[in-house]
């Protein structure tokens, strides 16, 4: 078993990104150590999508710089950023609509040349979700939200990532399949990987991370444990109301 | 979690079988296909009949070939003229000028217009949708112009295929139309199958992927670009060798019966009528427009040009306002959704 929170797998320097000729975020700095579950949280617009975008490759950050596995990836190309480990999954989910789940998840693996490496992740994921594997055949676009979610996932896994990104799983999704998907990225990092949560539900998300960041309007506003982030007595007022 | 793994190792297995034995099921339908096809020109004697069953067989491959880039890619091409004329003008002019064989011609013409697709995709890929398919107009439509005022090709007057020894070797046969039917009925059945091979490649999965959500595929670490300009170069390949077989059967080419824009037209619409993107769709598509083009023509004669072209825009409103996925989607049925799962409510 890893040592988690030793290496550091992910470092974001001081970097600003415009979108549009406005900044959205500016002179953000987050690190990840490998094996941990991070929660960046803040309000919409705070800047989170955007900070994953810069760090896949969406977006080129206007300066700073992004470091994975200690090289450098700003400026290096989306798909480029994927081959070397790194797998998003977007706010929208960005599913391929009218393909089947079947093909949905191989493009997920066509990354590797090799057929064992295709397969592996394909039995990880069905263990993970297994009513994906009941629903092979269907066209994506004809799954629930959460389902969606979760083949949004499992298409990032099929990629065999280090770091897994994701940006607001929980977003329009019944409450009983937030918990299911959340429970699901614990045991992800249980098979190894690390994994970068942004979510406005901070209160669930700190309960499952190890450490958090608090956006506010583009800037890092709060930064500790996910204990520390609970306790700090603005967060408890601004989203528990206490 | 050790039983529950077997149970899902097992089921997927289960998915894995269905799928592969829906792949053998559709090369069984191709094989009793092309049987049923090989039969046919043997009872069917007439002259006028076994032309309609050349030029369909023909044009069912080609636009399984468009189909590759515009089907499976989403790069809708209406100038794959200029990858038919450089077909047939590659082998034509090699074959009068040097006497080489027209199937090396055809080989020389399909690698030619594969480079020419890559040249005119590095620009032509960075535009999006409709104003990709502008650009591949335009350019075909100056190909035109230049093989007007080519002297070597010919120019305006064309050139007529020298009357050799009938033979395979020559891909010449006189009045005997049986071969190229056979020909015909080859190519199409190898740009099915190059085609059923491709369903199931990474190369497959990517092009699908590049059409229905590029970010996506791009998330997923595909290269956009390079996927494009692979389906474009495989494509253009096989119109080309479908250009040099068209010059080989009617002996005589220039630049308006070879790179007229009708051409372009025809590639596309057989594979939209059919259903694009599919298997099944372009031969279905060419087996009800390309008679129906040959009937009208030869019954409305001179006065009726462009009666086809009307015909052409009533289906593709018609088969647009009913039957978007094309005519194969009579004969497929999608696999039911199964009743989604207790989240409704939840769909974004």
């Amino acid at each position: 078993m890893l040592i988690w929170g030793t290496a550091t797998v992910l470092e974001v320097q001081s970097i600003t990104t415009t979108y549009q000729g406005l900044i959205a975020i500016s002179d953000v700095s987050i690190d990840v150590k490998q094996g941990e579950i991070v929660v960046v949280a803040g309000a919409n617009g705070a800047g989170k999508s955007t900070l994953l975008k810069s760090i896949s490759g969406m977006e080129r950050p206007k300066s700073g710089s992004v470091s994975f596995e200690g090289s450098r990836i700003d400026g290096v190309a989306g798909h480029d950023i994927t081959a070397r480990g790194i797998a998003y999954v977007p706010e929208n989910r960005r599913l391929f609509p009218r393909l089947s789940v079947r093909d949905n998840l191989m493009l997920g693996s066509y990354l590797h040349r090799k057929k064992a490496d295709r397969d592996a992740p394909l039995q990880q994921v069905f263990e993970l979700f297994p009513r994906l594997a009941e629903r092979l055949d269907q066209r994506a676009e004809t799954l629930s939200g959460g389902e969606q979610q979760m083949l949004a996932i499992s298409r990032a896994l099929m990629t065999r990532p280090k770091l897994l990104m994701l940006d607001e799983p929980s977003q329009g999704i019944m409450p009983k399949l937030v918990d299911e998907i959340f429970r699901a990225i614990v045991t992800i990092r249980a098979l190894g990987l690390t994994i970068l949560l942004v979510e406005q539900r901070l209160i669930e998300s700190l309960e499952i991370a190890d450490r958090a960041f608090i956006l506010q309007t583009g800037r890092v506003v709060l930064a500790g444990t996910a204990d520390e982030v609970g306790a700090n007595p603005d967060i408890r007022r601004a989203y528990l109301g206490m | 979690m050790s039983t529950q793994s077997i149970g899902i190792a097992a089921g997927l297995a289960q998915a894995n079988d269905r799928f592969h034995a829906a792949r053998r099921r559709q090369l069984m339908t191709l094989v009793v296909v092309v049987l049923v096809i090989s039969v046919l020109p043997l009872l069917v004697k007439d002259v006028y009949l076994q032309n309609i069953m050349v030029l369909t067989l023909m044009y069912t491959a080609l636009s399984q070939s468009w189909n590759i880039l515009g089907g499976y890619c989403g790069q809708i091409s209406l100038g794959h003229a200029i990858y038919f004329g450089i077909g047939a003008y590659t082998s034509t002019l090699l074959f009068t000028k040097f006497g080489v064989s027209p199937w090396f011609g055809m080989a020389a013409g399909g690698g030619i217009a594969a480079l020419v697709a890559l040249v005119l995709g590095y620009p032509f890929f960075r535009l999006k949708g409709h104003y990709f398919t502008i650009a591949t107009i335009v350019v075909a439509e100056a190909a035109l112009v230049l093989f007007l005022s080519w002297p070597y090709a010919g120019g305006a007057l064309g050139i007529q295929l020298p009357a050799a020894a009938d033979n395979w070797a020559n891909l010449q046969f006189g009045r005997n139309k049986l071969p190229f039917i056979y020909t015909a009925l080859a190519l199409a059945t190898i740009t099915w199958l190059v085609t059923w091979k491709i369903e199931d490649s990474r190369w497959g999965y990517w092009w699908r992927a590049v059409k229905d959500n590029p970010e996506a595929a791009e998330s997923l670490g595909v290269v956009i670009f390079n996927s494009k300009m692979a389906a474009a170069a495989l494509s253009a390949f096989f119109v080309a060798v479908g250009g040099s077989f068209y010059a080989q059967f009617v002996a005589y080419i220039d630049p308006d019966s070879v790179l007229n824009f009708h051409f372009s037209l025809l590639f596309a619409l057989p594979a939209v009528l059919g259903g694009i993107g599919t298997l099944w769709g372009p031969a279905l598509g060419a087996i009800i427009l390309i008679p129906l083009t040959e009937f009208t023509r030869s019954y409305a004669g001179g006065s009726g040009q462009g009666i086809d072209l009307i015909i052409y825009g009533a289906l593709i409103m018609l088969i647009a306002l009913w039957k978007p996925e094309g005519l194969i989607g009579f004969f497929v049925r999608q696999p039911k959704p199964l009743p989604a799962s207790a989240d409704e409510g939840a769909h974004s």
